[in-house]
């Protein structure tokens, strides 16, 4: 949440680049500030704002007395300017009484606000906005030629641990930056700085998820140079994050074996919507009764065309796989 | 909960689209695939829609069953779940119908 407005959910994401909260100490203090004024105000905040230019619209469209007679039908065309809607760049509501001497009936706009349960047929897709950001990112990121992979598990699948690998073993040969997603703290953001990989983080607020709009914000502060892999680490959550298109390449669902073998089946949407998943912590296969065999079976059952790929993010089994996956998506698409 | 982003988003869009005029009812189709829950979305909409033009609308929410085509044999077949198996035995199945997730239509005063 925003320590700022107390705004809450997916507006009041914020980025934080740690090498600039190192160089000003000051701006990581507030933990979650947001910037005020310059971006629109999003959610019900813009719709605030113009609730005021709606309620003046109102205010117009009742009826007025005309004091002068009109001889004759006429057009409906008045000599003076009415000068309506008008735009007032601040935001107070305007009740004043209309003292119009002269005719204003038959603006459309009148019409449709007197008349009472107007019908609007929208079929407009709820999720359309965020589709769209995540198609101008994924525009963005090709123009670059970078591949952008989308991390997604539950809380404490490896995730972070993976990436550390990752960097350590790959780093040298292929150009990684990291985008960290979590609801609070920098500490993941850190733990990938001490890599020695430039890194920045979004802290989601009470948003259970990244969406478009963070991650094109995120891109901006991130700089990513052209040739690269960008790895996006959302918040850890088998649920929402398979709604949310972020401009990504592929998703790579992170999948532990000290979690249940029926994942799969019991969040279906996250496996369906995933290219790949690695079953991670396979080092501690012998302490456990996880059942790999129906795990795979669960997970293609769900989705018939995902990959799998066993591993262990600690010990390093199986890690050449992933490595082999990542740079074969790498060659394609830096 | 990724309903209380979909209902400020739908909240919006009917703010947006009402042109000034106060919104009365909103009527959304939502899949029984789409991983939305409605009842979560009626209870975020009234949150949402406070303080808007939308506060107080109606929320009327249309489920629409999930639908599947076997890519193997091409049957259709309904599913409860966006996974299932046919009678042929595939699992291959392109979810036809199911995922909508649409502001169909609104009333405005």
């Amino acid at each position: 949440m925003c320590t700022t407005c107390g705004c809450s959910g997916t507006q009041g994401a914020t980025v934080t680049d740690p090498d600039e909260a190192e160089r000003e100490p000051a701006t990581q203090e507030g933990g979650a500030e947001h910037q005020h004024g310059d971006e629109p105000a999003r959610g019900y905040r813009r719709v605030q704002a113009q609730s005021h230019m709606h309620s003046h619209l109102h205010a117009h469209s009742h009826d007025h007395e005309h004091p002068h007679e009109h001889p004759q039908e006429h057009g409906h065309e008045h000599p003076h300017e009415h000068a309506h809607p008008h735009d007032h760049p601040h935001g107070h509501v305007h009740d004043h009484e209309h003292a119009s001497t002269t005719p204003t009936a038959l603006d459309p706009a009148h019409t449709l606000a007197r008349e009472h349960g107007t019908a609007i047929t929208l079929e407009q897709d709820i999720l359309a906005k965020n589709q769209l950001l995540a198609e101008r990112n994924r525009g963005w990121l090709a123009g670059r030629s970078i591949l952008a992979v989308n991390l997604m598990s539950s809380p404490g699948a490896g995730k972070t641990t993976l990436l550390e690998r990752t960097i350590r073993d790959l780093g040298e040969s292929l150009p990684l930056t990291v985008i960290e997603g979590d609801q609070a703290t920098l500490n993941d953001a850190q733990r990938i700085r001490a890599t020695g990989c430039r890194v920045i983080q979004i802290n989601t607020g009470t948003g259970c998820h990244l969406d478009a709009g963070m991650i094109s914000r995120g891109l901006t502060q991130l700089d990513p140079p052209s040739h690269s892999v960008v790895m996006i680490e959302n918040v850890g959550n088998l649920v929402c994050p398979a709604l949310f298109d972020l401009g990504e390449q592929a998703k790579v669902l992170i999948l532990a074996v000290t979690e249940g073998e029926d994942k799969p089946v019991k969040y279906p949407h996250m496996f369906r919507a995933s290219s790949l998943m690695l079953l991670n912590k396979i080092d501690l296969l012998p302490h456990l009764r996880f059942d790999v065999a129906r795990c795979i079976e669960y997970a293609r059952r769900v989705n018939p065309a995902i990959e799998i790929l066993q591993v262990s993010a600690q010990t390093g089994e199986g890690i050449d796989a992933w490595y082999a996956w990542l740079r074969s998506h790498g060659d394609a698409y830096c | 909960m990724h309903e209380l982003s979909i209902a400020s988003s739908v909240v919006e869009i009917c703010a947006e689209q009402a042109g000034g005029a106060r919104v009365m009812r909103v009527t959304l189709e939502i899949g029984q695939l789409s991983a939305v829950m409605p009842e979560a979305i009626r209870f975020c909409f009234d949150v949402c829609a406070k303080d808007t033009l939308v506060e107080g609308a109606e929320l009327e929410i249309i489920e629409t069953p999930g639908q599947a085509r076997c890519l193997t044999c091409g049957a259709t077949l309904m599913l409860a779940e966006p996974f299932g198996q046919c009678e042929c035995g595939s699992v291959n199945l392109e979810l036809i119908s199911g995922q909508q997730l649409k502001i169909r239509q609104m009333e405005v005063m």
